[in-house]
């Protein structure tokens, strides 16, 4: 995984609330065996129309909605299935970031595990941001702020050893291998 | 030593902490059970190729198919083509990898395999106290056992092939206590879906949850099951009950629990995880289970519930409520009772049990589904297919024209080509009335067995109780 200090983009909004995800990937596209092209499937259902053709009234869809890298959304995105899908098309499609008041457990872990950056905001920061589409923010993980167009900055919350791997890219697999004596004597203190 | 007393979770928790956590790191948290599948495996199975690493505990992984896989008896046994391609190869590749990986693979004609939360309890190696984990939300049905159940993605599914181990942040805990008899008609599943009406969807967040209570403990075990199974349609991380008198019947003598000298000590340690007196809970909160009806989903979220005597709720300058009723097709404020049924679905992680079956079963004999209703029976696994047989279950569900098939998830999702048609209106025992969750288009009402059964006959969303004998 690459290392992330800062992501800076315009955002596109989904205002709606409990964007679960069947939404951000329906699970007929989950019969893959690969984590690569599921971006041209994200939100299938309410990108395009039974025949295929994009929904020009889908926020994703607009041409002002076109490179944007952060993805706002209602609260509590990311609820139901565990599908690691979702940040994968997420990520595949050109979404870096998703900011909400509240992001779903698994989705949120299974978001850190990839670098896709889950950001929680207060309802005032998120209404503002819902009002104003486009608006060109960053996300630094320095300092674990939000800046808004107008320099104001929001603190987010983000679990330390989540941000110490994002920011210096390391992998997590990597650093469960080097546990291996602690899970050695674990596995013999509870066999004895 | 006198310590603190501790939660059911944390007991567990604490038991299971290789290494414990810190302001810098997460606990590397041990795995007992690693419950595999062919949807959320392949890409786990890929990273351990890619850096030449093996499966560390095979004793302690097992792997069945059941998202993608037919129900249909010639798909399944005479030998016809599974219709959609990157479904059969995922199926191929599902055995391929544990071929390759020495991982025991309950594979498709096996008469073992089935749901992957069906077959957990069902083979008793799913036990109190242990930590068990899945790449599916739904794990958290493992927790009715009384062990720490919960879904994980597809990364953290390598982590625990190839150390056991996960990183975890301590979750928080949150006790549901319910209170009074349930009515006849109302079942486990009406009582889950009238928690997430009073929590929310994301009520849970960030917690682990504990079902106590008088109303609990009455339940069996397939009904405990069914609660556990939705924590995850509240947010919670994991649901847990206690393990009591009901757990060890229900354990004792099943293929993998612990047999004789092993099934004494087993137990003795199982005694000891109950909740003790005076723990603190995070957070709490009361159900009257005695005033429960039939509960049933209107909306697009599990969370969109009334009972089914009540009506579709009003809720003024919501967008998202408008949206989930416009999809739904549903007027706000007009009784959810006599809406048109398309669709039936018995079946799922959440009521595709021997005691589901029956349920439907005892409503459904002596009568036929309504004209112009597809229904669609499918037991969480083969064994429970093969038990509701010996009790001429298939006989009621065929003589009334449903159609009965072999196991899987089937129409809950539709990974396997069980689909509702768009617009179409189904009844389904399963556990998400998502938006296209059971195809593009589809509209889903979240129902008991029983509730399920009765739409059924009427080809009309219809309250169980009229239906039901004595």
């Amino acid at each position: 995984m690459e290392p992330i200090k800062v992501l800076r983009s315009r955002t596109v909004v989904l205002p709606m609330s409990n964007i679960d995800t069947d939404q951000i990937i329906p699970a007929r596209f989950l019969t893959t065996t690969t984590r690569e092209g599921l971006g041209q499937n994200l939100f299938a259902d309410w990108r395009y129309d039974a025949q295929g053709a994009p929904l020009p009234e889908f926020a994703l869809n607009r041409s002002e909605a076109q490179g944007c890298q952060i993805l706002v959304a209602g609260r509590n995105i990311g609820c139901g299935s565990s599908r690691e899908h979702a940040p994968w098309a997420l990520l595949d499609y050109g979404i870096q970031a998703v900011i909400s008041t509240e992001i779903a457990d698994i989705f949120r872990n299974n978001s850190l595990k990839n670098g896709l950056l889950p950001v929680v905001v207060d309802e005032n920061t998120s209404r503002w941001l819902i009002e104003h589409p486009g608006a060109e923010v960053s996300i630094d993980l320095e300092s674990t702020t939000l800046v808004l167009p107008g320099g104001q900055r929001v603190k987010f919350p983000l679990e330390a050893f989540s941000r110490y791997c994002l920011m210096n890219g390391v992998d997590e697999l990597g650093f469960l291998l080097e546990r291996m004596t602690e899970i050695e004597a674990y596995e013999q203190r509870i066999q004895s | 030593m006198s310590r603190a007393p501790q939660t059911m979770f944390e007991k567990v928790w604490d038991q299971h902490q290789v290494v414990a956590e810190t302001v810098d790191t997460p606990a590397v948290l041990y795995i007992d059970l690693h419950l595999i599948h062919e949807v959320t495996s392949p890409q786990a199975f890929s990273v351990l190729r890619a850096r030449g690493l093996p499966v560390r505990r095979t004793d302690l992984t097992l792997a069945t198919m059941d998202h993608s896989t037919p129900t249909r008896t010639e798909q399944v046994f005479g030998g016809a083509p599974i219709t959609i391609d990157s479904a059969a190869k995922q199926v191929r590749e599902l055995e391929k990898n544990c071929a390759a990986f020495g991982v025991e693979l309950f594979g498709l004609r096996s008469a073992q395999r089935g749901v992957v939360h069906i077959i957990g309890p069902d083979l008793g190696i799913t036990q109190p106290g242990k930590t068990v984990v899945c790449g599916d939300s739904h794990t958290s049905t493992h927790g009715a056992v009384g062990a720490l159940a919960f879904g994980i993605g597809t990364t953290e599914v390598g982590h625990v092939l190839a150390t056991q181990c996960l990183l975890q942040r301590k979750p928080k805990t949150f006790a549901i206590n319910v209170s009074g008899q349930l009515r006849p008609g109302v079942t486990a599943k009406d009582l889950i879906l009238g928690i997430i009406g009073k929590i929310g969807v994301s009520g849970g967040t960030g917690h682990v949850l504990e079902y106590r209570g008088e109303t609990i403990r009455s339940l069996e075990m397939d009904g405990r099951l069914t609660v556990c199974n939705m924590s995850i349609e509240a947010g919670a991380r994991a649901g847990m009950i206690a393990p009591d008198e009901t757990t060890y019947a229900y354990l004792s003598g099943r293929p993998r629990a612990p047999q004789g000298a092993d099934w004494e000590r087993a137990l003795e340690r199982w005694q000891q995880l109950p909740t003790d007196a005076g723990a603190k809970f995070d957070k709490e909160v009361d159900i009257d289970g005695a005033s429960l009806e039939p509960m049933i989903t209107y909306g697009t979220h599990p969370g969109m519930v009334v009972a089914i005597t009540g009506a579709i709720p009003t809720k003024k300058g919501d967008p998202a409520f408008d949206k989930s009723l416009a999809y739904m097709g549903f007027e706000a404020g007009e009784p959810i009772k006599d809406q048109v049924v398309n669709v039936v679905f018995v079946g799922s992680c959440t009521n595709g049990r021997l005691s589901d079956l029956r349920s439907a079963a005892s409503i459904l004999r002596g009568h036929k589904v309504a004209k112009g209703v597809q229904m669609l029976v499918v037991p969480g696994s083969q064994q429970v297919k093969k038990q509701a047989e010996a009790e001429g279950l298939d006989k009621v569900f065929i003589e009334a024209g449903a159609e009965w098939r072999e196991s899987g998830c089937s129409m809950c999702l539709g990974m396997n080509g069980d689909l509702v048609s768009k617009g179409q209106y189904s009844v389904s025992t399963s556990n998400r009335n998502f938006e296209g969750r059971q195809g593009v288009g589809a509209r889903t009402l979240l129902a008991s067995p029983l509730t399920a059964a009765a739409c059924a006959i009427r080809g009309r969303i219809t309250d169980p109780r009229e239906l039901m004998n004595g």
